[in-house]
């Protein structure tokens, strides 16, 4: 694994193509093991690795329009793997990989004291409040190959990294070590019925994300692709998830910008 | 002033200790006399305790369901180990048989041995799957690659499983009573003494492995004295020779390989 070309995965999602069904956060609940409440609603207490958020560009009726929005962790790569959460973690339960360029979790050696969640400026992190309580036999349905959460921990997507693990184990039966573009894939991903998100290899330039963003490496892996753009892109957080759309308002709406700036490079 | 005092008291105890041996006992002998007594009994107890007594209660001991003899099946399969502990074709590793597996040579008790006809009569009969207790389990968190141990590095079983191919009946099966795991995971030696590869399965042993053999591949066609200053910044400056670390905060191998 030394041997290997570092890979930097991420994910593009076309929101001109997401209709917010919410298969793709039903698909990482699923996968992940991701505790549920009684009452969902209460969003300080709910747990939700994939959200999908509804963007609306607030005109009156003739003109108005909405957008889906799903956000998973964004695997910010910051400055040389120094995303937010990475920085402040006191108890190394989180780390950038410069194999994958996952963002990790370890959940064991989370102690709960949130500085993570306070960084983040996505929100994509989790604080368990309580310990996971599952329906009547359906500890039976859990996914053995990821391990769930106690109370007091912090969790957050992992980009299915276990599914990358999986892939690799069959890779070196069949005496390989790299893998194919489609032998790792995220559940949401595979879940998604409009094909919105494509999962790949940001650094491959046969994978389809690569093709789609075409990340400028001069200026920290922002998008060339016009149509394309990032969350929160002037906080320097480099994240790996890009968006894409073929509205503007909705390309604006990923920062705070001013009325002269904009995500094309107007600032 | 007071450590004054404590070296004169001081003084004066290891004196009267040792008058015993020049002298007959005087007054005052007695009372340092028991001090020690006491001390060493409460010593030798402490250790006691500590060593057989705590252990006996945090350990429960188990049973395994059928009394296994795993030198006999060896002898009668092809390919060893891998012949019922084997890799599917994903990539997954099997662990211990299911009862499918074993039905295809134990459909029938094939000798009279009484463990075969209990598990010919209480297993295959029923079509249960027998509640094997492995002593290998690791806990939730931790995700272990067989493949890329067996079939990428080449390992040996007996290096991590020790040489339970050659053994003739199940041994006892030890269960941490607070962690439900085995005792094998911990280690017998309650002391911590390791003096073979297969005698604990914990994350520090995992990690020493692989310390190893990451300073093994590193120094490759490096002089001997070379490597040995090499390997000094290696440990202590990690990533610092090779140019590239492979996580941020570890700095050496992330904490996400083996966990999950």
């Amino acid at each position: 694994m030394k041997h290997e070309q570092a890979k930097k995965y991420g994910m593009v999602i076309d929101l001109d193509k997401c209709t917010g069904c919410g298969a793709c956060m039903v698909a990482c609940m699923a996968e992940n093991n991701v505790p549920f409440k009684e009452d969902e609603t209460n969003k300080l207490d709910s747990i939700t690795w994939m959200r999908v958020y509804q963007l609306t560009n607030g005109k009156p009726f003739p003109d108005t329009d909405i957008c889906y929005l799903p956000r998973p962790c964004m695997h910010c790569e910051g400055d040389h793997g120094h995303s937010p959460c990475v920085s402040v973690c006191p108890a190394t339960a989180t780390d950038y990989s410069m194999d994958t360029g996952i963002v990790s979790q370890i959940y064991t050696r989370c102690f709960g004291c949130r500085y993570c969640m306070a960084a983040c400026p996505y929100h994509a992190r989790y604080f368990n409040w309580w310990d996971p309580v599952w329906p009547n036999g359906m500890e039976k349905y859990l996914n053995p190959n990821v391990s769930p959460r106690m109370r007091g921990v912090v969790e957050k997507c992992s980009f299915c990294y276990h599914r990358y693990q999986l892939a690799k184990d069959r890779a070196f039966m069949e005496g390989r070590r790299e893998l194919e573009e489609e032998e790792y894939q995220t559940a949401c991903t595979q879940a998604c019925p409009a094909g919105a998100i494509v999962f790949g290899d940001l650094n491959n330039k046969t994978h389809r994300v690569h093709q789609i963003v075409q990340p400028d490496p001069a200026h920290a892996g922002r998008p060339k692709n016009p149509k394309a753009f990032r969350l929160l892109e002037r906080l320097g957080t480099n994240p790996k998830v890009y968006y894409l759309s073929s509205r503007e308002w909705v390309r604006r709406s990923g920062d705070h910008y001013l009325p002269h700036e904009g995500p094309g490079g107007g600032h | 002033m007071s450590t004054n005092d404590d070296k004169a008291k001081a003084d004066a105890l290891t004196d009267t200790g040792k008058q015993p041996e020049q002298d007959k006992p005087e007054k005052g002998n007695g009372a340092s006399g028991s001090i020690l007594f006491f001390f060493l009994v409460g010593l030798i107890a402490s250790l006691l305790v500590g060593w057989v007594v705590f252990p006996e209660l945090l350990y429960s001991k188990k049973k395994q369901p059928i009394d296994f003899n795993h030198a006999l099946h060896v002898d009668m399969v092809d390919e060893g180990c891998e012949s019922c502990h084997f890799f599917r074709e994903d990539g997954s590793f099997s662990g211990v048989p299911e009862l499918a597996q074993c039905i295809e040579c134990h459909e029938e008790a094939q000798t009279d041995h009484p463990e075969e006809i209990k598990f010919v009569t209480q297993y295959v009969e029923k079509y249960r799957e027998v509640p094997w207790l492995v002593y290998s389990r690791q806990p939730n968190c931790v995700f272990f690659s067989h493949a890329a141990h067996v079939r990428l590095a080449e390992m040996d079983c007996v290096t991590c499983h020790g040489p339970i191919g050659e053994s003739t009946h199940s041994r006892i099966y030890e269960e941490n009573r607070i962690t439900g795991l085995s005792r094998d995971i911990w280690g017998r030696n309650i002391a911590g003494i390791k003096r073979n590869s297969w005698d604990r399965m914990k994350m520090d042993d995992c990690a020493e492995c692989h310390a190893e053999a990451a300073t093994k591949t590193a120094s490759e066609g490096e002089a001997p004295i070379e490597g040995f200053f090499n390997n000094i910044i290696r440990i202590a400056f990690p990533g610092s020779l090779s140019g590239r670390k492979s996580s941020v905060q570890t700095q050496n191998e992330a904490c996400f390989v083996c966990h999950k």
